[in-house]
């Protein structure tokens, strides 16, 4: 599993890994956003946290359509399937996944935070949730991945099936980074989105695995 | 199929197309009737709401088609469930028939709220928790369908389809929730609470709704068998021309 | 043995005894590559049953698992490390990658391709070997480190189920499958009642 989590690290941090395009995606929706509602600061700044959270989203899908595609295409996921159970592949795909996208965005949302005028209070929860929310929308990613692995050129249907399934995910998360910018409390809509995280963690893997199953077949 | 008179015969696509033809008339005669009846007694023989006026008949409408909204992906769900433990083949294209007509429901629930709602609320959309879980609801009903045009091979679609559903299902229970969470709304009170057995509404508003609803199930399952048995014969039709292609 | 709704095979019963191999043939879509999927256990067979443990298969398919941005070495470690082999040293000598081994995936030729898919047998500590079209694309000197390699692996006691087109690598046994055709009408399916 570890070899697998390192091959797939490499993978996308080489050449053409989409790593580097997905934090480039991230930052560009940030530098539009002042172009479409305005540079006035109070705008800005009832907008920011909901930004932040829907472009780190989208970022993550933007690398979602190659994680299965492509090791079906070359024999990669066959040979996967005979080594190890592919549970823990796709355990191991998915958190390579959030350790390339959703762990990365999370350093980057607060210190992107201050083009959109997110107040300083803001930024740890924005953090905190972009790090424990993350990792949901990898393995949640996963499974839409492992449904469209039989489908050419499946990215447009991937985001049709993964977004309403990122809906509790996006509520929770854009939550807890609102009522950080706000300086309210956060605990409760924190623990919620950890919880999720936690469950997608858990169960995700079961279920892409028997949909890349159904797909050898 | 050893034990004699198991249910399960029922499933075969042989039997199944055999008593659904037999049932559709019935099911058709008994769901346009009812729906009649109830539309009619409600829209020209109850008074007005004192305070709602004339646009509280489209309850008439709206409420039936919401409830078999979330019947239809109950259905979708259960007949998921069946086709991945028990592989009746029918279970998949039931599953697949129940589509678009909960998402048709869904439309229309989502359509008549928001014309009852324009008077009512001053709005004809707000992001109120079940106005959200529907929208939510159609983009579900969507996204399934999509799948199964998307796949070629059907045992490979009923099997993908059949595991977004569950997943699906688990999805729109919490996507509920949050939105409760996220949002408190504006959107009245269930009219006729299942579990409590009470009701919200007066009996004068009562029976045409009640009768509406009945009409509703029995139209929604007329629609269902109807594009179940199209699937069956379109998988037939397949089978024979994979026959003429050896 | 059934292919998208299509019966392809019925009534194939096979046995490889250790140190032997066995070289399947047929024409084109009778179901070769289809039977080699089943023992490796990625497909179900429509009726009856595996008595080996896919666990104890390796398959070499048509797929040759190259990553364009990974060098062999990497590549080979990776399947090295999965299947808990020590070294790749044995991948590299089995068919002369050390002078490409430092060489990325994008730049390789489909005989240097199929080379590294191949070398990754030498790493699968697995007694039965599945190997679909393992001589395509492979020039003379790379046939020959094949038929080393699988010489090597049947006098080690393990066993060899190859498909070839050509003439098998290694002098074996031929089976023909176009006895074990299904016969039109053998339709698996619950909507095959259609033909009746």
């Amino acid at each position: 599993m570890k070899a697998l989590l390192i091959r797939d690290l490499r993978l996308a941090l080489r050449s053409g890994g989409g790593f580097g395009l997905g934090l480039a995606f991230y930052l560009m929706v940030v530098v539009l956003t002042p172009f479409a509602i305005g540079p006035g600061r109070a705008g800005l700044t009832s907008v920011a946290p909901g930004i932040l959270w829907l472009a780190a989203l989208l970022a993550a899908l933007l690398t979602l359509e190659r994680l299965f595609a492509l090791d079906a295409e070359d024999g990669s996921l066959e040979q996967l399937a005979m080594a190890m159970p592919l549970e823990a592949a796709v355990f191991a795909k998915a958190l390579a996944h959030w350790l390339t996208s959703g762990a990365v965005l999370a350093a980057l949302g607060p210190p992107l935070g201050v083009l959109l005028a997110l107040p300083l209070e803001g930024a740890l929860p924005l953090f905190w949730a972009l790090l424990l929310g993350s990792p949901a929308l990898s393995f949640i990613g996963a499974f839409g991945a492992a449904l469209t692995v039989a489908v050419r050129r499946g990215g447009l249907l991937l985001s049709l099936l993964v977004l309403p399934l990122y809906v509790p995910t996006l509520i929770f998360g854009a939550e807890v980074a609102r009522r950080g910018a706000q300086g309210l409390d956060y605990q409760a809509p924190l623990a919620l989105l950890a919880a999720l995280s936690l469950g997608c963690v858990a169960a995700m893997p079961f279920a892409a695995a028997a949909a890349l199953r159904a797909g050898l077949r | 199929m050893h034990a004699m008179g198991s249910i399960w015969e029922y499933a075969n696509p042989r039997k199944f197309m055999g008593w659904t033809g037999h049932a559709l008339p019935w099911l058709w005669a008994i769901g346009l009737g009812l729906c009649a009846l109830g539309l009619v007694w409600g829209f020209f023989f109850t008074g007005d709401d004192f305070r709602m006026g004339s646009t509280v008949k489209i309850i008439y409408i709206h409420v039936p088609a919401a409830l078999m909204a979330i019947n239809g992906y109950f259905l979708m769900f259960a007949a998921a469930l069946i086709w991945l433990i028990r592989r009746q083949p029918v279970s998949a294209l039931v599953g697949r028939a129940a589509a678009p007509v909960g998402l048709v429901m869904t439309l229309i629930g989502l359509v008549t709220g928001a014309i009852w709602g324009q008077p009512m609320w001053g709005t004809w959309w707000a992001w109120d928790p079940r106005l959200t879980s529907f929208l939510i609801l159609a983009l579900f009903y969507l996204g399934y369908i999509a799948l199964w045009e998307a796949i070629s091979d059907q045992d490979l679609a009923g099997d993908l389809t059949a595991m977004l559903a569950i997943v699906g299902s688990v999805f729109a229970v919490l996507s509920r929730y949050a939105a409760r969470f996220w949002n408190q709304g504006l959107h009245q009170g269930t009219s006729v609470p299942v579990v409590t057995g009470g009701r919200t509404i007066d009996d004068y508003f009562f029976w045409p709704l009640a009768i509406t609803m009945v009409g509703f199930f029995f139209l929604f399952v007329a629609l269902v068998l109807v594009r179940a048995r199209t699937e069956v014969r379109a998988r037939r039709l397949s089978v024979l021309q994979a026959r003429q292609a050896i | 043995m059934a292919r998208g709704g299509r019966r392809l095979l019925s009534g194939v019963s096979l046995a490889v005894t250790r140190g032997t191999a066995l070289s399947l043939h047929g024409r084109n879509g009778l179901g070769k590559t289809s039977l080699l999927r089943v023992l490796a256990g990625l497909l179900d067979p429509a009726e009856g049953r595996l008595i080996h443990d896919p666990e104890k298969t390796a398959y070499a398919g048509h797929g040759d698992a190259i990553k364009a941005s990974l060098t062999v070495a990497e590549m080979l470690g990776f399947w090295a490390d999965l299947y808990g082999a020590a070294s790749i040293e044995p991948a590299l000598l089995a068919f002369d990658l050390d002078a490409i081994a430092g060489r990325r995936g994008e730049a390789l030729s489909a005989g240097q391709r199929r080379r590294c898919a191949l070398a990754r047998l030498a790493l699968v500590n697995r007694p039965i070997w599945l190997l679909d079209e393992p001589t395509a694309a492979l020039d003379q000197a790379g046939q020959a480190e094949l038929c080393a390699l699988l010489s090597g692996h049947l006098n080690a006691g393990g066993s060899a189920l190859l498909v070839t087109h050509g003439a098998p690598p290694i002098d074996c046994p031929r089976l023909d499958l176009e006895a074990f055709r299904a016969t039109p009408g053998e339709e698996a399916g619950a909507f095959a009642e259609a033909l009746e």
